[in-house]
C-alpha cells in the first residue's frame, strides 16, 4: 500500500437503533464505492454469520476498508466499523467507537428517535465523535422525515435540517452520504514518529493465523517483525502479518500508521490476551500510557449446559473451547447437576449473548443442549464475613448461614410513546422496578427512567415490553451496581424429589406467582407417565403451589392396515427415540425443554 | 409347504373419508379397469416365485374393494386360483362398505368363493357417520347385512369407530347395541386417531373431539358390552366369537408370510419386508417392464430384517394377541432365551403391571391400554 495521506482517511462508524437500517446503508456505501459489483452482494455484507443475517442484528463488529473518489477529484480512505447493535454488547460498541473520529446517526423516517439509538448516540458523543444524522427509509408512506429532523435537533441536539435523505434500502441519496462522510467528519490526528499506541476494538480466532486482531492505531507504526505488547494484559508477540480489511477478506500490506484502521496477527493463541479495549504498544519502544477505557468484561447472565446425551460432554467441551476462541466474553466452567449429569455453567453479557452462544453450539456443532433457567449473579453475605459470587442457585448456602443477599440492579432507560406509559410504568412496577423520572421527549413520547433488578429483566421483559406497547417501546440499560434484597431459593419437586436443574432464586414477593406458574408449565411440558406425578413448587421445604400430570392410560395405535408393519415400527421408534431425549430424575422422564421452561413464564 | 396369506389392494373410494390416510382415491371407470389388469398382470408375475407356499387366507383390502363389479372380483380371485397353490378351504376376505354394494354384487362375491365379509359401518348415528364423511347412513347399513346374510355369508366382520367427533357415550353405546343385536361373528373396534395428512387432522380446531375421560369410557364399554354377549377379545382391537377370528389378521401378527399384490401393497416373506410402488405410474412401470426373478422385483423399501428385528418384531407384534408370545417359540426360532435378549424389560414391565410373564408372555387389561408404551420397550437400540 503506498502512503496514505493522513487527511484522506475517514474512520466512522453507524450508530442506530435495531431495524433502522443501519447494516442497509453500510451495504449501500460499499456497493457505492465500486469495491463490490451488486451481484458480488450478499444482502448485508458486513453481517456475515449466518446468525447475525437471520435476526437481523450486528453481533460481532465487523470492519471495511474501502476506497472513494469524491467529488472534489481527490480519493478517500473510508474506514466503516460496523458495531454490535445490542445492548448486551455494549463495551464493545464502546471500543468501536473509540477507534472511530465519527459517527452517521441512521434514523427511520416513520419511527424516529428511538431508546438504543439516544443510548448510541450518547455513547458516541461521549467519545467525542462527530455526528451527523440521516433520514432513512423516506420513501415509506408513513416517513415524517421534517417530523424526525426536529426531533434529532430537540433531543439530541445536533443539527439536522440538511442531513441527508435517504432509501438505503433503494440506495437513494447515497452519494450525499459519501459527500457528507468527506465534509464533515474529521480525519484523524495522530504521529506515525510517536511510539506505536493502537487501540484493539474486535479480534477473530484464525486456525493457521492465530488470533487475527483489529486495531485502529492512534499513534506511531506497526509492521511485520515489530514486537508488540498488550499493555493491560501483559501479552507479547511479534508480529507476523498486517494487514486492512477488504470486504469480506483480509489484505496484508507493509505498514500500518497514526490514523489507519487494519489488523495484526502474531501467532497469538488465545483471544483472552488481546483483549477488547487493550492498548497494544511497540516492546522495545513504548508509549507513556494506555489508551483510557478499557475494562475487563464480566458476564452478567449464567445458566448450566449440558449435552442432552450425557457421552457428549467431550464434545460440549470442545465446542464451547472453541466459541472462546473467538469470544472473550464467554466464560464456562464444569459442573454437575444431580438431574442433568455433567455439564458447564457458562457466563454471558446478556440473554442474547446466551441464545446465540445456543444456537451456535446447537448449529454449528450439532450439539443437543439441556439449559438451564438462566439467572444473574447474586452476593451472598455469609453470617461469618464471607461474601460469595452465587452463579448456580444449587450452591446458595444453608439460609442459616447467610446473613443477607445483595443482587446487580440496573438503569433502565425506556423510550414510549405516551399512550402506552401507563402500561409500561405497570410493568416496571411488577418488575420490582424503582421509578426514576419522566422526561417527554415531545408531546407524544417520553422516556421513563428505572432501576430495575437484573433477574427480573433476563427472562421475558424484552418481550413484555414490547407487547404492552405494541412494540412501540424501546429499552436500554446498563448495570448500576448492587443492593441488598429479600432473594429465596425456589426449589421444584417433580414426583417428590427436588430436581436441581429446576431451582432458581427469586425475590419472596414474587416466588408464590412464579411457583405457581412454573409448575403450570412443568404440567404441560411433563408426559404422562404410568402413575401420577405431583409438581410441587417449594421455598425452604415449604410447598407453596402444586400441580399434577395424571397418570397415562391410555396409549394404543388403531389399525395396522394391510400389514404395513414398518409404519407400525416407525411410530413405535419415534417414541422410544422420544424417550431418549428426556432426563431421568427418579422414575421421571423430563424432557429437555421442560428445563428452559421458566424461560416460558410469559404473562396471558 | 409354507404358508402363504395374499392382501390384494383396492385403492378406490367413492370418496376420501375425513380420518383415512391410507392409499386411495377416487377413480373413473377407467382407471379402475386398467389397474385391473396390471393388477392381474401382477399377479401373474408373481405366482411362479410362490411354488413352494400354500395360500391360506385371501384379504381383499382398500380403498374400499366393494367399489369394483362382482365379477371383477371373480375375476381376480380365478387368477390367484389358477396361479398360486390354494390349500382345501382358504379364508377369503372382502371389505365392503355400504353404499357401493348391491345384493347381486354380493352374491357374486359369494359364489366366487368369498367366505368372509368386513363392512364398514363405523358408527350407527347417522350424524356422525356424515361427521366422519362415510357415504351411507344406518339404514343403507342394515341393508347390505341383511344382503350379505341372505346371499350367503356366515361370518361377517362389523368395523366401529369410536372417538369421533360429537359422539357421546349415549351414542356410542346405542351403536354398538344395535350392532350386538345383529349378531355379527366378527367386531373391529378401533378409536379414531388423528393422522397427518387427513381432513380431520387439518381441521381438529374446528372439531370437538371426545376428551380423553370419555375416549377412555367408550374403550371400556367396547370390551364390557362385546364380552357380556360372547365376543372375546383376541387382539387389541378385534372381537370374535369363538372359532370366527380372523385367520389373515393374526398372520399379520405372527409373523406369518405374506404377499401383498397391488399398489402400494406391503409384504412379508420370509424374513424380507417390502412394499410395492405407491404411485400408479410407478407402479405401472414395474410391472409392465418386469420379469421378475426374485421377489422384491416390483417392490422398494426392502428391509432384510436382521435377527434382532426380527425379535423386536416376534415381541411387539406379538404382543397385539392376547394369547402374546410363547417362550418356547422364541427359543426355537431364535435359539436364545427371551429373557437373555429381554429379561430386563420383562421383569419391568411386569413390575408396573403391564404384562404377564409366565410361559406365555402376554399384557395386561391396563397393558392393553398403554399398548404403544410396552411394545416401545421392546425395541432393542
Amino acid at each position: 500500500m503506498a502512503v496514505v495521506d493522513q487527511s484522506k482517511i475517514r474512520n466512522f462508524c453507524i450508530v442506530a437503533h435495531i431495524d433502522h437500517g443501519k447494516s442497509t446503508l453500510a451495504d449501500r456505501i460499499i456497493e457505492k464505492t465500486g469495491l463490490l459489483t451488486s451481484r458480488e452482494m450478499q444482502a448485508q455484507v458486513l453481517d456475515n454469520m449466518e446468525l447475525e443475517r437471520e435476526r437481523g442484528i450486528t453481533i460481532k463488529a465487523q470492519t471495511v476498508r474501502i476506497v472513494y473518489q469524491a467529488k472534489d477529484g481527490q480519493e478517500y480512505i473510508f474506514n466503516l466499523i460496523d458495531t454490535p447493535g445490542h445492548v448486551d454488547f455494549n463495551y464493545e460498541v464502546s471500543r468501536s467507537l473509540a477507534a472511530c473520529d465519527g459517527a452517521i446517526l441512521v434514523v427511520d423516517a416513520a419511527q424516529g428517535i428511538e431508546a438504543q439509538t439516544l443510548a448510541n448516540v450518547y455513547l458516541a458523543l461521549d467519545h467525542d465523535l462527530d455526528v451527523f444524522p440521516v433520514i432513512n427509509k423516506i420513501d415509506l408512506p408513513s416517513a415524517e422525515p421534517d417530523r424526525v429532523k426536529n426531533q434529532i435537533e430537540d433531543v439530541i441536539g445536533i443539527e439536522a435540517q440538511d442531513a441527508p435523505m435517504i432509501s438505503a434500502k433503494n440506495g437513494i441519496g447515497i452519494e450525499e452520504v459519501l459527500e457528507a462522510i468527506v465534509e464533515k467528519i474529521p480525519a484523524p490526528t495522530g504521529n506515525a514518529d510517536n511510539p506505536l499506541q493502537a487501540l484493539i476494538f474486535d479480534s477473530v480466532y484464525d486456525s493457521y493465523k492465530g488470533v487475527i486482531v483489529f486495531c485502529r492505531i492512534m499513534e506511531g507504526r506497526i509492521s511485520k517483525g515489530t514486537s508488540v505488547k498488550m499493555m493491560a494484559t501483559g501479552a507479547t508477540a511479534e508480529v507476523v502479518e498486517v494487514g486492512y480489511f477488504g470486504a469480506g477478506q483480509f489484505i496484508p500490506c507493509e505498514e500500518l500508521s497514526a490514523g489507519m484502521v487494519g489488523y495484526f496477527t502474531a501467532s497469538i493463541k488465545n483471544v483472552k490476551d488481546t483483549a477488547v479495549g487493550d492498548t497494544v504498544t511497540d516492546l522495545k519502544n513504548p508509549c507513556a500510557e494506555p489508551l483510557p477505557g478499557y475494562k475487563k468484561v464480566n458476564s452478567m447472565v449464567y445458566c448450566g449446559m449440558y449435552p442432552a446425551d450425557g457421552a457428549k460432554y467431550p464434545d460440549l467441551r470442545d465446542a464451547l473451547e472453541k466459541l472462546q476462541l473467538n469470544d472473550a466474553s464467554l466464560n464456562y466452567e464444569p459442573e454437575t447437576s444431580i438431574a442433568l449429569g455433567f455439564g458447564f455453567r457458562c457466563g454471558f453479557l446478556g440473554l442474547l449473548h446466551l441464545e446465540i452462544i445456543q444456537e451456535r453450539l446447537e448449529r454449528e456443532y450439532n450439539l443437543d443442549l439441556v439449559t438451564t433457567a438462566p439467572g444473574v449473579i447474586y452476593r451472598v453475605h455469609k453470617t461469618n464475613g464471607e461474601m460469595i459470587e452465587l452463579t448456580n442457585p444449587s450452591n446458595l448456602p444453608d439460609p442459616s448461614e447467610i446473613d443477607y443477599m445483595e443482587e446487580p440492579i440496573v438503569s433502565a432507560e425506556i423510550m414510549v410513546t405516551t399512550e402506552f406509559i401507563g402500561p409500561i410504568m405497570q410493568l416496571c412496577q411488577e418488575r420490582r422496578g424503582r421509578y426514576i423520572s419522566t422526561e417527554y421527549i415531545e408531546a407524544t413520547r417520553a422516556l421513563l427512567k428505572y432501576e430495575l433488578p437484573l433477574n427480573e429483566i433476563i427472562y421475558d421483559f424484552f418481550d413484555a415490553l414490547k407487547s404492552r406497547s405494541r412494540g412501540y417501546a424501546s429499552f436500554d440499560y446498563e448495570m448500576k451496581g448492587y443492593e441488598e434484597s429479600k432473594l429465596v431459593k425456589l426449589d421444584i419437586l417433580i414426583n417428590k424429589e427436588e430436581v436441581d436443574a429446576l431451582s432458581f432464586i427469586v425475590h419472596a414477593d414474587s416466588a408464590y406467582e412464579r411457583g405457581r406458574r412454573m409448575c403450570e408449565k412443568l404440567k404441560d411440558e411433563i408426559p404422562r407417565h404410568l402413575f401420577e406425578i405431583p409438581i410441587q413448587a417449594a421455598v425452604g421445604g415449604k410447598v407453596i403451589a402444586r400441580e399434577t400430570v395424571r397418570a397415562m392410560r391410555k396409549d394404543v395405535l388403531a389399525k395396522c392396515y394391510g400389514g404395513d408393519i414398518t409404519r407400525k415400527k416407525k411410530l413405535l421408534e419415534k417414541q422410544k427415540e422420544g424417550k431418549k431425549r428426556m432426563r431421568q430424575v427418579g422414575n421421571v422422564e423430563i424432557p429437555q425443554s421442560a428445563f428452559m421452561s421458566v424461560l416460558k413464564l410469559d404473562e396471558n | 409347504m409354507r404358508e402363504l396369506s395374499l392382501y390384494v389392494h383396492i385403492p378406490f373410494c367413492v370418496q376420501k373419508c375425513r380420518y383415512c390416510d391410507f392409499l386411495s382415491y377416487q377413480a373413473s371407470v377407467q382407471e379402475k379397469e386398467e389397474y385391473v389388469k396390471l393388477l392381474m398382470q401382477e399377479i401373474v408375475l408373481q405366482a411362479p416365485l410362490y411354488r413352494q407356499h400354500q395360500v391360506i387366507s385371501v384379504f381383499f383390502g382398500g380403498g374400499t374393494p366393494s367399489v369394483l363389479d362382482g365379477e371383477i372380483i371373480e375375476k381376480i380371485l380365478c387368477k390367484l386360483k389358477e396361479t398360486f397353490v390354494f390349500e382345501s378351504n382358504p379364508e377369503i376376505t372382502i371389505e365392503v362398505n355400504p353404499g357401493t354394494i348391491t345384493e347381486e354384487k354380493l352374491k357374486i362375491f359369494f359364489a366366487a368363493g368369498v367366505n368372509r365379509l368386513s363392512i364398514g359401518l363405523q358408527s350407527a348415528n347417522d350424524e356422525e357417520l356424515r361427521c366422519l364423511g362415510r357415504i351411507h347412513d344406518y339404514k343403507t347399513f342394515l341393508e347390505t347385512y341383511e344382503w350379505a346374510r341372505k346371499a350367503g355369508f356366515q361370518n361377517i366382520n362389523i368395523d366401529l369407530m369410536s372417538a369421533i367427533p360429537g359422539q357421546s357415550e349415549q351414542s356410542y353405546r346405542e351403536t354398538l347395541m344395535k350392532v350386538l343385536a345383529l349378531q355379527p361373528e366378527h367386531i373391529s373396534a378401533y378409536s379414531l386417531i388423528l393422522e397427518e395428512g387427513t381432513w380431520f387432522y387439518d381441521h381438529q380446531k374446528e372439531l370437538v373431539f371426545p376428551t380423553e375421560e370419555e375416549d377412555r369410557a367408550f374403550y371400556e364399554l367396547t370390551g364390557q358390552m362385546l364380552s357380556d354377549k360372547g365376543y372375546h377379545r383376541y387382539e387389541i382391537s378385534n372381537y370374535a366369537k369363538e372359532g370366527y377370528e380372523c385367520l389373515h389378521n393374526k398372520v399379520y401378527w405372527k409373523r406369518g408370510d405374506y404377499l401383498g399384490l397391488g399398489l402400494g401393497a406391503a409384504s412379508m416373506v420370509e424374513e424380507v419386508r417390502w412394499n410395492n410402488k405407491r404411485t400408479m405410474e410407478e407402479y405401472k412401470e414395474a410391472v409392465q417392464n418386469n420379469k421378475i426373478l426374485q421377489r422384491t422385483d416390483l417392490g422398494e423399501n426392502i428391509e432384510y430384517l436382521t435377527q434382532e428385528e426380527q425379535m423386536e418384531e416376534f415381541m411387539f407384534l406379538g404382543l397385539r394377541l392376547t394369547e402374546g408370545v410363547r417362550k418356547s417359540d422364541f427359543k426355537q426360532k431364535f435359539g436364545i432365551p427371551m429373557e437373555t435378549v429381554y429379561g430386563e424389560v420383562l421383569e419391568k414391565m411386569q413390575q408396573e403391571g403391564l404384562l404377564v410373564v409366565e410361559e406365555s408372555v402376554y399384557l395386561t387389561a391396563y397393558g392393553m391400554d398403554v399398548s404403544n408404551y410396552v411394545m416401545a420397550q421392546f425395541l432393542l437400540n
